[in-house]
């Protein structure tokens, strides 16, 4: 019971932070219909950046309080990640609106390749550590041990997730953010500037990244050039379990996916009479993704089917 | 470019003289090659060939079809995988050549039917994504498939298989031809080119047949296609195992010609490489999808070669890591190049048409 509590409390943590990246993926879709490849990298960046500003500060003045140091890393890795953000739409995806669909996603993989290889000319190719600034201890819940990073990691998840939706919701930027969705050049014809619309939705994606690789680094504690990529894909995954172009299908596919990525690494060895260990980890997500689009191709709570040749 | 183009469809006899021309370059290249830059370029050449199979059998599934596949490096992986474990000490196992060859072309179409069954109904970026998680999970078993029972080896990989000998003679070593030695490099361009030449006119004659039209239709509408009377089932899954098996061949030749096959060269960005030559060449269109082959195996290594003399003539010393810098070059040319070329480098007449009015 105590490890199904602990594996729970693990899914929670993990399932929050792929609630974030899985947001700025279906953010873009929703509006423009695109898969923005190169948004794991983003996250990468925003890893590596805040790692690195927090290293700084640590070894500057070694007194600062985690707090202050966390959110001296999130000033300058979120505008970092922002500007990235933008610079991808512009570059990567804007010339190219009706391009033949595989365009896009060939400069996306371009960008992908991009932030990696200038990543690990920067960082290098070995792992960087996330400093140890969080205290050590942690809490006991029915038996379950939860750390203090563990718990601002969901509070923040779920203060930036209510943020979000407030201002897709009830803000006139979030309107014409569900009015592009619906139908860009409708909303174009209402006095919508669609390109800024797209413009700010990839910067508030990418703000999220930045927020969301800092968090999956101070999880984890290390952080490393190639991670966007597997964390992206699974927040992908996310996405589409939830729904692809919905906010809070996002948020439950985030939770759902990260629940069953470490309940099924702790019991698998269980279930198939340890033939299969919990190095196939990494296979649920994408079993779970080949399920869910084989048999809700809509996710649990999209409403929109998806019929993009 | 047009012009000789043309000259050479509409007089006969040019055109046997430029096939004449093309055959010799074809058959002296391993020659040059190691001419003027040694051996490893021969050896650059033969993974061009490996790589120019993979591009065409993707292109009947992504160029024809219209069904994009991120997870196609999964069928050069079991390929390669079948003939590592059938013709090396692992299970001691050692089937002839021309065993493994139809076996691997076979197992690889049916894993294609395989992947193609559960997922006829989604079409676009949810295609791509289904087919990118079936690629990781095949690398993913490969990788750990060596315990409880030891099938794949696991990250070492399966080492010493047999090198590909054809009759009593194997390629591994020099053999002579009327007096003139043939390296070993040399020998595998040339079985390497020779089923390139065959995957070539295959895919050039079904391009034409009632197969390829189909294929075609469906990419375009796939309702209109079924409402023609095509039994899109069965054609989509024909185009997965066609570039399946396509892909399996490849894979056994890579396995024999390499020696060791080990999960590390079947990851996604193999898969993504496979589908930028497909895509920067021209999807659908067998010359550029050829070219966009040719370029992106040989760009990289180009580069390779580049990279450290020019940084230490600019700079004295080799200041950035190469393999990164080749990489970020890379990255930026497919970004430039589907900029400006959104259709490839070389796109297919009719398909511009379509494009341009699409838009």
């Amino acid at each position: 019971m105590d490890i199904f509590l602990q594996q729970i409390v693990n899914g929670l943590v993990l399932g929050s932070v792929y609630a974030l990246v899985a947001l700025g993926y279906t953010m873009v879709y929703g509006i423009m219909g695109l898969i923005n490849f190169a948004h794991g990298e983003v996250v990468m960046i925003g890893a590596l950046v805040s790692i690195t500003v927090m290293q700084i500060f640590f070894a500057g003045a070694p007194g600062l309080s985690p707090v202050l140091l966390v959110l001296g890393a999130l000033v300058v890795a979120i505008p970092v990640c922002m500007a990235i953000g933008y610079t991808i739409e512009r570059v990567a995806y804007r010339p190219l609106r009706h391009a033949p669909r595989l365009a896009p996603l060939i400069t996306a993989i371009g960008v992908s390749i991009v932030l990696q290889n200038l990543a690990m000319m920067i960082w290098g190719r070995g792992y960087i550590s996330f400093p140890a600034i969080f205290p050590s201890g942690s809490y006991d819940i029915f038996g379950a041990r939860i750390t203090a990073v563990q718990i601002a990691i969901v509070v923040m998840a779920v203060v930036i997730m209510v943020a979000l939706l407030t201002l897709v919701n009830k803000t006139k930027m979030g309107r014409a953010m569900r009015a592009t969705a619906e139908n860009p050049s409708v909303a174009g014809l209402m006095g919508v500037n669609i390109n800024a619309v797209i413009s700010f939705t990839f910067i508030i994606g990418s703000a999220l990244a930045a927020i969301a690789g800092m968090m999956v680094s101070a999880n984890y504690g290390i952080a490393h050039y190639f991670m966007g990529f597997m964390l992206g894909l699974k927040a992908f995954t996310a996405a589409v379990l939830g729904g692809i172009g919905n906010l809070k299908g996002a948020v439950l596919g985030g939770l759902l996916l990260g629940l069953i990525e470490s309940l099924g690494a702790g019991y698998i060895g269980q279930l198939t009479g340890g033939f299969l260990g919990s190095h196939y980890q990494d296979v649920f997500a994408f079993f779970v993704l080949i399920l869910v689009l084989i048999f809700k191709p809509s996710g649990l709570i999209g409403e929109r089917v998806s019929e993009r040749a | 470019m047009n012009n000789f183009y043309n000259k050479i469809k509409s007089d006969k006899r040019s055109a046997w003289v430029a096939f004449a021309l093309l055959g010799i370059m074809l058959a002296a290249a391993p020659y040059l090659a190691a001419a003027t830059g040694g051996p490893s370029w021969v050896r650059i050449i033969d993974f061009a060939l490996l790589y120019i199979m993979l591009a065409l059998g993707l292109n009947i599934v992504v160029g024809f079809a219209g069904l994009l596949d991120l997870g196609y490096i999964a069928f050069y992986a079991v390929g390669a995988y079948l003939y590592a474990l059938l013709a090396s000490p692992h299970f001691n196992i050692h089937l002839p050549f021309w065993a493994l060859l139809p076996i691997g072309a076979a197992v690889a179409g049916l894993f294609g039917v395989l992947l193609g069954a559960p997922t006829l109904r989604l079409r676009g970026d949810y295609l791509a994504i289904v087919t990118l998680g079936f690629g990781e999970i095949i690398r993913i078993f490969l990788n750990n498939l060596n315990a409880p029972v030891n099938i794949t080896n696991g990250p070492q990989g399966v080492n010493g298989i047999d090198p590909i000998s054809l009759g009593s003679m194997s390629l591994a070593k020099a053999n002579s031809l009327a007096g003139i030695a043939v390296p070993s490099l040399h020998q595998y361009y040339y079985l390497f080119l020779a089923l390139t030449l065959l995957i070539i006119f295959t895919t050039l004659r079904l391009q034409d047949s009632r197969i390829g039209r189909a294929w075609v239709a469906i990419r375009e509408d796939e309702v209109a296609a079924k409402s023609m009377g095509i039994n899109t089932r069965n054609v989509k899954l024909l185009a997965f195992a066609m570039g399946a098996s396509f892909g399996g061949v490849a894979g056994g030749l890579f396995a024999g010609f390499q020696g060791f096959v080990s999960p590390e060269s079947f990851g996604l960005m193999e898969s993504v490489m496979v589908l930028c030559m497909v895509v920067l060449g021209g999807m659908g269109h067998i010359p550029g999808v050829i070219l966009g082959g040719i370029l992106l195996a040989t760009l990289p290594e180009l580069l390779r070669y580049i990279i450290v003399p020019i940084q230490q003539y600019f700079f004295g010393k080799v200041i950035v890591d190469p393999e990164s810098v080749r990489m970020l070059i890379f990255g930026l040319a497919l970004i430039v190049v589907m900029l400006y070329r959104p259709a490839g480098l070389w796109p297919s007449p009719t398909r511009k048409r379509e494009l341009v009015e699409e838009a």
